[in-house]
């Protein structure tokens, strides 16, 4: 591609917004990002952390009465045999989707803005994978056998149904959370070797020391580092994609009407990409603000994100449409009652709140004063993780709650057990993301140096007399 | 070359045709299901069988009462009963009969001659049983003799069956209904037995274990429950027919609900004997089975009911 036919200049690209503001040198990036865990426990901290701790323990609280006295502590009942917990489990999966996305489809995709988010991203990642796997765990009804789910060697050679969907979660989930975790940790050893060299006490020279694996910056780590980063990307890549598809087939491979919709894996998949963009924007903007990290997470970036949750959102909406025309162009009774009573029967109030949270809501984004507005861009992301619970709790209850057989129907209402389990997997979320914060490089110290001005082979160049010459 | 012989593809003119043909033909054939035909799709005997004959059915509710007592099934309370919490494995569902504008037109004799159907329903042990596919461990699976399995050791509770059964004939032990009372208690939760005298609890240990049938396990919480179609009776029979070497015999093996239906609505049997009563009941023309169109092949089916009444005189 010549230069005249393109009618960008390098000029225009190299004055388009900077992707880090603030006139950052390398010492003063590896400085400001290292700060945040060098410095003093911030007494902020302490009382989040002390308060996310606090329902962590009525997490476990909740967890000992439900193991202790069986799932009847729980809102399940007979026609609606799962209820809050899959929905969180779904909810949690789906918010640990945007890690991956960033960090591995969006680095294939050379979108050089992901540097300042894709750390945080990718953490939050694990950690809602974390609360996630928590559910399938404790759901069900013997949970000291849950690992009957295994396909583990034993002395009655009892495999476990390879058919069931269930299982086909049990590989993906833990598949994904492996990955993500090698990720992750492997993008940060450059930033926790950083974090090494800067380390003013043992015990910290020790612990960084140890993490970091011997890294040196030597020229043959980074040419490792770079390859091994390249293949998990692209081993990743594909993960994004089957992880909630596969989620998705414990209802589109059952017989339930609302449940058995082939549009269900890329409808998923958007929702999933949808509620871990709005969580990253929940997270990284109280984080940015508290941290100083404005040079980094600019506007820019929360501008990027608002414009693919407008995207997924906008997906998601049209997937809302399809199944209704859907069911009403099958001809089928049972399929179409499925959704008329969705939007209209006893759980009408849910599907109202998940499409007014998840359709209309985004739809603000279309204004780029809105998409840069900070406290509109985190009202908005909050309304998007109230509506993508929704979304699951519609799927998941109101089509079991109203299927084939009217005799079975109920309402399906949850215990204050339930509600506060969710409650608590809020708290074991924060308490890891809050030890992340104090303890690791919350931002890829080396990849935002990469895409500094100075990095580039360029730089200090006049490069209008370059390009005309 | 008959043109009738559709399956002949190599004729000497047309055959490309004729395979287009035949291909289209078949698009809108109803497929075949195994099974459906006849007795011969079964390389096995005995295959079980039930029919309810609705038009007998006085829903009188004898066959929950039966199949409570011998399948040791819990009574559970009328709060975990009113929390759609009820284990029995056999139950009648009602459909009620009249128009809106009978409603509208004598709204408080509506209620008095409304008509009614009852329909007891359990569970229906479909050949392609949507329940067994989405097990993760493979805990309810197919016999031989056809019958649709729960194996409770092996049972983690994932409610998944439940989900999937269009039939909502699954039961789910909540909480360990077979407890002591005393060791159902922690924290500030409801208590699953406080309206029911717990037949467990203390007592002579003997008359204790009196109160249960013998062969049907005391199944445990957190696990999955179903009607079996009373296999420990069908074990049995087939035990006694083994041992004097000879077939089980029709109408030997009696379920606990056929066997006390006052109006005797209820058959039970061998599908693949052409004699047996089941086979008969199954053979007319009226017999049909629920939700068909899911394709699950129940075993049980159902003759509708009938009714020629005289509009003037109800």
């Amino acid at each position: 591609m010549s230069l005249e036919t393109n009618n960008t200049t390098p000029d225009q690209l190299l004055t388009e917004e900077p992707l880090i503001q603030g006139n950052h040198d390398f010492s003063s990036v590896s400085d400001s990002i290292s700060r945040i865990s060098e410095s003093r426990t911030p007494w902020g901290w302490w009382i989040i952390f002390l308060a996310a701790l606090s329902i962590t323990g009525v997490l476990h609280i909740m967890i000992a009465l439900l193991v202790w006295n069986g799932i009847g502590t729980w809102g399940v009942m007979n026609p609606v045999g799962w209820g809050w917990a899959i929905v969180n489990f779904v909810f949690w999966i789906g918010i640990g989707h945007a890690g991956t996305l960033i960090s591995a489809i969006l680095f294939l995709f050379r979108q050089k803005w992901r540097t300042s988010i894709n750390r945080f991203a990718e953490a939050m990642t694990i950690f809602a994978v974390i609360c996630a796997g928590l559910f399938p765990g404790i759901h069900v009804g013997r949970p000291w056998a849950a690992y009957w789910m295994f396909p583990l060697p034993n002395q009655m050679d009892v495999w476990p149904n390879f058919r069931s969907p269930l299982l086909w979660d049990v590989f993906a989930v833990s598949t994904y959370f492996t990955v993500s975790l090698i990720f992750w940790y492997m993008g940060m050893i450059p930033d926790i070797a950083t974090l090494r060299d800067r380390a003013k006490n043992k015990i910290r020279q020790v612990a960084y020391g140890l993490f970091s694996l011997g890294w040196r910056g030597s020229n043959r780590h980074w040419r490792n580092y770079e390859y091994a980063y390249l293949l998990l990307a692209g081993l990743s890549t594909p993960l994004v994609l089957s992880v909630h598809s596969i989620v998705s087939f414990d209802f589109a491979v059952s017989n339930l009407p609302g449940w058995h919709t082939t549009i269900f894996p890329p409808y998923f998949v958007a929702g999933a990409i949808f509620s871990g963009f709005a969580m990253v924007n929940t997270l990284i903007i109280p984080a940015r603000q508290w941290f100083g990290l404005k040079d980094f997470v600019t506007l820019r970036h929360i501008d990027n994100m608002n414009k693919i949750i407008l995207v997924t959102g906008t997906i998601v909406g049209y997937a809302y449409a399809t199944e209704f025309f859907i069911a009403w162009y099958s001809g089928e009774a049972y399929e179409t009652f499925a959704f008329i009573n969705r939007a209209t029967g006893p759980y009408a109030w849910a599907y109202w709140i998940m499409v007014t949270c998840n359709v209309i809501s985004p739809q603000l984004f279309w204004f780029a004063k809105i998409r840069r507005s900070i406290v509109m861009t985190f009202i908005i992301a909050i309304f998007v993780n109230i509506g993508m619970w929704f979304e699951r709790f519609v799927i998941v209850v109101s089509s079991l709650a109203n299927d084939f057989m009217p005799s079975s129907w109920d309402y399906y209402s949850p215990t204050f057990v339930d509600v506060l389990t969710f409650v608590g997997s809020f708290g074991l979320f924060l308490t890891l993301f809050l030890l992340f914060i104090r303890f690791l490089p919350i931002l890829a110290i080396s990849e935002i140096k990469g895409v500094l001005p100075q990095a580039d082979p360029h730089h200090g160049h006049d490069l209008n007399e370059q390009g005309k010459g | 070359m008959d043109v009738n012989h559709v399956g002949d593809h190599h004729g000497e003119h047309g055959g490309h045709d004729h395979q287009k043909a035949d291909r289209e033909s078949q698009l809108w054939k109803e497929p075949v299901h195994q099974g459906h035909e006849g007795a011969d799709q079964y390389s096995e005997s005995p295959q079980w069988g039930m029919v309810f004959d609705l038009s007998a059915c006085s829903g009188c509710n004898a066959c929950m009462v039966a199949c409570q007592a011998e399948n040791n099934i819990p009574v559970v309370g009328k709060r975990q009963v009113a929390n759609a919490r009820e284990m029995s494995w056999i139950r009648i569902d009602r459909y009620f009969s009249g128009t809106p504008d009978e409603l509208e037109a004598d709204p408080a004799g509506f209620e008095d001659n409304v008509g009614m159907s009852v329909q007891p329903i359990n569970c229906q042990q479909c050949e392609t049983a949507p329940c067994e596919q989405v097990c993760p461990v493979a805990a309810t699976t197919h016999s031989p003799d056809g019958l649709n399995e729960m194996t409770y050791n092996r049972c983690i509770g994932t409610r998944y069956c439940l989900n999937n059964c269009p039939y909502k004939v699954r039961r789910f032990n909540f909480y360990n209904y077979h407890a002591k009372e005393e060791d159902l208690k922690l924290g500030p939760l409801e208590q699953p037995h406080t309206d029911v005298e717990n037949l467990y609890d203390g007592g002579n240990p003997d008359l204790v274990a009196m109160a249960a049938n013998p062969d049907v396990t005391v199944r445990s919480r957190g696990i999955m429950e179903k009607c079996t179609y009373c296999v420990q009776r069908i074990t049995r029979g087939r035990q006694i027919a083994k041992s004097e070497e000879r077939p089980v015999a029709d109408g030997e093996v009696l379920t606990a609900c056929q066997q006390v239906c006052p109006a005797q609505a209820i058959s039970f049997g061998d599908i693949t004997d052409q004699e047996s009563e089941v086979s008969m009941m199954k053979s007319k023309e009226e017999d049909y089975t629920l939700l068909d169109h899911l394709r699950t092949r129940p075993r049980t089916s159902f003759l509708p009911k009938m009714r020629n009444q005289n509009r003037e005189l109800v």
